[in-house]
């Protein structure tokens, strides 16, 4: 359980005691809880598609009926795509003194590239091993290891007066600090192919995710 | 110059400096720290990038101590 976590000798996230009924997050807790989502994905799609097909078969002045059902089945998993979408939205653009600040220490945070990158998205990259992470203000997105899945995860910092960059450091210390303690106290958001997420992202955070995916791709999955 | 900072909403706050030779300044970066601690923060090391260290107690030869607030998931 979450609260018994110990990784490697290192300090587990203090936070983990907050989320002690869950299982700490492993590569395996992964794997299975993304064979979940696609199994969701599927149990929202199929039935509704297969109904939309017998009303055509048993009688065609159904068709309209079974249209509307094809567009329910395509309108749920693109709302659970957009929620995952959501977590990594810009909250507000500020520049005023505390968030040059912030920006400071963040800057200081990462590497010359990460920080180029930052600057273009808003985002920072950080590879992990459980694979690519892009962190946002309040969330996150995982890449898994070959980019066929990407995991969003709503997670924040408990401060509301802080500084947009001062929370994307909050996330980033505590990933650095204990990368599985960080997903289990996160929520997932969704879970699914880059693709169904990357259509519901803005340009700058689409081209951060594709960057993110190359990188995952060169990861063993 | 070692500091002690805390993210707050003016961006960051130095809360102490110390050298890793003089232990008064060691000795109070470290009750400044215990300090934030009582108040719910929690204290964290950059260890180089990617590697970031949680931290109870003041590590003296620590370049930079950061505190931070908890998170948690939204």
């Amino acid at each position: 359980m979450a609260a018994e976590a110990a990784v490697g000798g290192r300090q587990p996230l203090p936070e983990l005691g907050s989320v002690y009924w869950r299982p700490v997050v492993s590569d395996r807790t992964l794997r299975r809880s993304g064979r979940l989502w696609t199994l969701s994905a599927a149990a929202h799609t199929i039935p509704l598609l297969a109904a939309a097909v017998g009303l055509a078969v048993l009688n065609p002045i159904t068709i309209p009926v079974g249209l509307i059902l094809i567009v329910h089945a395509w309108v749920i998993p693109e709302l659970y795509a957009a929620r995952g979408a959501g977590v990594v939205r810009r909250r507000r653009s500020i520049t005023s003194g505390p968030e040059l600040v912030a920006l400071g220490l963040l800057g200081d945070l990462v590497a010359h590239d990460a920080r180029a990158f930052l600057g273009r998205s808003g985002l920072v990259i950080e590879r992990g091993k459980l694979g690519v992470w892009l962190v946002a203000e309040a969330g996150a997105l995982l890449v898994r290891p070959g980019a066929r899945r990407v995991n969003c995860y709503c997670v924040r910092t408990t401060d509301p007066d802080l500084p947009p960059a001062d929370r994307i450091s909050h996330l980033l210390l505590a990933l650095r600090a204990d990368e599985t303690g960080f997903a289990t106290v996160a929520n997932m958001a969704f879970s699914g192919a880059p693709w169904r997420l990357r259509r519901r992202l803005p340009p700058e955070r689409r081209e951060a995710l594709a960057v993110a995916v190359r990188e995952a791709r060169t990861l063993r999955s | 110059m070692s500091r002690l900072i805390r993210m707050d909403e003016t961006g960051h706050s130095t809360l102490a400096e110390w050298t890793a030779h003089d232990a008064a300044s060691v000795e109070a970066a470290a009750a400044a720290l215990r300090e934030e601690l009582d108040q719910g923060y929690f204290a964290v090391v950059s260890r180089g990038e990617g590697h970031a260290e949680q931290v109870r107690e003041l590590p003296p030869d620590a370049p930079l101590v950061i505190l931070r607030r908890p998170i948690a998931g939204g």
